[in-house]
C-alpha cells in the first residue's frame, strides 16, 4: 500500500510498504477514505518528538471502510467508521470508567516502561505518533491496522459526508472535552486561548453549554474570524495586552473559566530540553507556557480553568500562589475519545455543530508531503489539511 | 518475622536489599539471593486468574522469555527460558505451597541452570479486580556481572516479572497481548 512515512526534521514521504494484517482477535483492517493532518503532526515532521523510527507510519485523524475483521471484532465488512486516535481496550478498571486515555492495556508491555518512567503510570496508546505511544503505525496511509475494533471506532450512517464526521477522531472531542472540563454554567464569560481547531471547537462547545460570551485570543486574523463567525469576541494579542483587554471586556472580574487551547496540537510526550527547544524556536513557542500562567492569572476569583493544550515536561514560574489564593480549580487530560464519539455524532447529524468549516485543503494522499510542508509554512490561511486517499492526483 | 521492614512498604522496594536476612515471607525453602517483587491490579476475578496461570503450560503465552513449560505431574514441571546471548537455561521446578484461588509457590529443584523460588498472590480487591503479586528469588548466573549483562539484554528478571505481568494482565482483560506490528511477520521478529 502507499503510506506518509517519517524519515526525519522536515523530511516525510509517500512510500510502498507491506500492508496491514489482523495480528489480534479484536483487529480490524480499515481502508481509509479521509485523514487530516493535526498540529501535533507537526511537531513530528519539526522533529521534537523522541522515539520516531524512520519509516513509521503518521496520522491519527483517520476513517474509511471495514475491509477485514478478525474473529472478534463486532464491525462488518463495508461499514463506515471514524477511528479514536486514543487505542484503548474497553475491558480495564480505566476505560470502565471512561478514562479511556489512561487505558492500562493499549500500549504494548515493553512501550510502557517510558511512559512509566516519565508519568509514574504508562497512558493508552496512540495511532502514528512514536514509539513512547507505541509504534503503532497511522492513518496517512490507504490501509491501517486497528486494535479493539469492537470498543473504539463510531459506525457513520449512510448519506453523511466523511467531512461532516471525520473530527470525532480527534480535535472535536478534545473541543467538548476542554469546554466540558471548563464546568461551564449558563451565563458564564468563556475565555479560549488559542484558535487552532481545538480553540474553535471549544467556542463551538462552550456556547451549546451555555456561555453567555465566549473570548477567543491568538494573532492569526483568519483564525480569529473563524472565531467570530461562532459569535465569539476576539483579543489579538499582538495589537492588544490580553490581561488588560480581558480585565476591561469582563467589568474587572476576570473570565469565570479560562481554556488554554494554545499547544494544545501537541498529543505528544514531550521530555525537558525538547520542550525548550520548542519554546526557543517556534512563534508561539515562547508564549505557549505563558498562555497557562496568563489564563490563571486572568481568571476570577474561584473560578475554573481547562487545559487541553499539552505539557508533556515540566514548566517554571508556575504561578503556584495565585492558583491557591484564588482558589481557581485546575482540570486536563488527554481526550477520552470514545466517551464523547456517540453524543458528538449525534449532535453533527442534528446540525448543533459546524465541521466542515475548518477544512482549508483538500489533497489526494500521494500529495502528503506537501501538504505538510503549506501547513508547516502557512498557518495563518491552512487551518486543516485533509488527505483523501481515493482522489486522484493532481 | 526477623528482617522484614518496621512499616507497610514490601521487602522488594527497600533502599538497600537484605535478601539475605529477610527468609523470603512466605517463601518456604526460599532458593536464590536476589529478590524481584512486583505488584498489577487485574480487573477479573481471582479464580480465573489463579485457574489459568495454575495451568503452566499457558505461561508462555504471555511470558516472553519462556520458550515452553513441560508439566511432569501435578506438583513438577520443567521449564526452558531464553537467556542473554541466545542461550536457553533449563530447570525443574517444584510447587511448594498452594492455596487454591490465592496463592501458588515454588522453588526450582538442584541442578537448577538457575536457581529460585517465589510466590504468586490473588488478592481480591472489589471492583478493581484482583491484586496479583509476584515475589521471585533467583541466583543470577556469574552474581552481579551477570545480572548487569542480562539487563542490558533486557533479559533481567525484574524488567521481565515487570512486563510478563503486565502481558497478564493484557491476556486476562482483553483477551490478546497488545501489538504495534502492522503485519504478522513484524509480529513474529518481535517475539524473537
Amino acid at each position: 500500500m502507499r503510506a506518509l512515512t517519517w524519515h526525519g526534521k522536515h523530511d516525510v514521504r509517500i512510500e510502498t510498504v507491506d500492508d496491514p494484517e489482523i495480528i489480534n482477535p479484536r483487529d480490524a483492517i480499515i481502508k481509509v477514505t479521509a485523514t487530516a493532518i493535526c498540529g501535533s503532526d507537526l511537531h513530528l515532521y519539526d522533529g521534537f518528538i523522541p522515539t520516531m523510527q524512520k519509516g513509521d507510519i503518521l496520522g491519527h485523524e483517520f476513517m474509511g471502510e471495514v475491509v477485514e475483521t478478525g474473529p472478534a471484532s463486532t464491525l462488518r465488512k463495508g461499514e463506515r467508521v471514524v477511528v479514536p486516535f486514543t487505542i484503548a481496550c474497553g475491558n480495564c478498571y480505566h476505560c470502565g470508567k471512561h478514562q479511556y486515555s489512561a487505558c492500562d492495556n493499549g500500549l504494548p508491555a515493553d512501550n510502557q516502561d517510558i511512559a512509566q518512567t516519565l508519568y509514574g503510570q504508562p497512558m493508552s496508546g496512540l495511532f502514528g505518533y512514536s514509539h513512547m505511544t507505541g509504534g503503532y503505525s497511522g492513518g496517512q496511509a490507504e490501509y491501517v491496522r486497528v486494535p479493539f475494533s469492537d470498543v473504539g471506532p463510531i459506525v457513520i450512517p449512510d448519506g453523511v459526508d466523511d467531512e461532516e464526521v471525520l473530527f470525532l477522531s480527534d480535535i472535536l472531542p478534545t473541543g467538548w472535552m476542554a469546554a466540558e472540563n471548563a464546568g461551564i454554567e449558563p451565563g458564564d464569560i468563556v475565555a479560549v486561548w488559542g484558535c487552532g481547531p481545538v480553540g474553535l471547537f471549544a467556542v463551538q462547545s462552550a456556547f451549546l453549554m451555555g456561555a453567555d460570551r465566549v473570548i477567543a485570543i491568538d494573532h492569526f486574523p483568519h483564525r480569529l474570524e473563524l472565531a467570530r463567525k461562532f459569535g465569539a469576541e476576539t483579543i489579538n494579542f499582538e495589537e492588544s495586552k490580553t490581561y488588560d483587554a480581558l480585565m476591561e471586556m469582563t467589568g474587572g472580574i476576570g473570565p469565570d473559566a479560562c481554556i488554554d487551547a494554545v499547544g494544545l496540537e501537541a498529543h505528544g510526550f514531550f521530555v525537558d530540553n525538547v520542550w525548550d527547544q520548542i519554546k526557543a524556536s517556534t512563534f508561539l513557542g515562547t508564549d505557549r507556557a505563558h498562555s497557562i500562567r496568563q489564563a490563571i492569572i486572568a481568571c476570577r476569583k474561584g473560578g475554573r480553568v481547562s487545559m487541553p493544550a499539552v505539557y508533556g515536561g515540566f514548566i517554571d514560574k508556575f504561578p503556584l500562589g495565585a492558583f491557591m489564593e484564588k482558589g481557581l480549580t485546575l482540570k486536563t487530560g488527554q481526550t477520552h475519545v470514545q466517551h464523547y464519539m456517540p453524543g458528538l455524532l449525534q449532535a453533527i447529524l442534528d446540525g448543533k455543530i459546524d465541521t466542515t468549516f475548518l477544512i482549508s485543503h483538500r489533497l489526494p494522499l500521494e500529495e502528503a508531503p506537501e501538504g505538510y510542508r503549506m501547513f508547516h509554512d502557512r498557518q495563518n490561511e491552512v487551518t486543516k489539511v485533509v488527505l483523501k486517499p481515493g482522489l486522484a492526483a493532481a | 518475622m526477623s528482617g522484614q521492614l518496621p512499616d507497610s512498604a514490601p521487602p522488594a522496594t527497600a533502599r538497600q536489599r537484605q535478601a539475605k536476612e529477610w527468609p523470603a515471607d512466605g517463601v518456604d525453602d526460599a532458593v536464590g539471593d536476589t529478590l524481584v517483587g512486583q505488584a498489577v491490579t487485574i480487573n477479573r476475578p481471582a479464580s480465573e486468574l489463579f485457574s489459568f496461570f495454575r495451568d503452566f503450560a499457558n505461561l508462555p503465552s504471555f511470558m516472553e522469555n519462556v520458550e515452553r513449560v513441560e508439566v511432569l505431574d501435578a506438583e513438577r514441571s520443567r521449564w526452558a527460558v531464553k537467556a542473554p546471548g541466545g542461550k536457553t537455561v533449563e530447570w525443574t521446578s517444584g510447587i511448594t505451597d498452594e492455596v487454591p484461588d490465592r496463592l501458588i509457590a515454588w522453588a526450582s529443584e538442584k541442578g537448577a541452570d538457575v536457581p529460585n523460588s517465589g510466590r504468586i498472590d490473588f488478592r481480591p480487591a472489589g471492583d478493581r479486580g484482583t491484586v496479583v503479586t509476584a515475589t521471585i528469588l533467583y541466583d543470577p548466573p556469574a552474581g552481579a556481572i551477570g545480572r548487569l549483562v542480562a539487563k542490558i539484554f533486557q533479559r533481567e528478571p525484574a524488567i521481565q516479572a515487570r512486563r510478563d505481568l503486565r502481558r497478564f494482565k493484557q491476556l486476562m482483560e482483553t483477551g490478546e497481548v497488545a501489538s504495534a506490528a502492522r503485519t504478522r511477520k513484524q509480529r513474529d521478529e518481535e517475539k524473537g
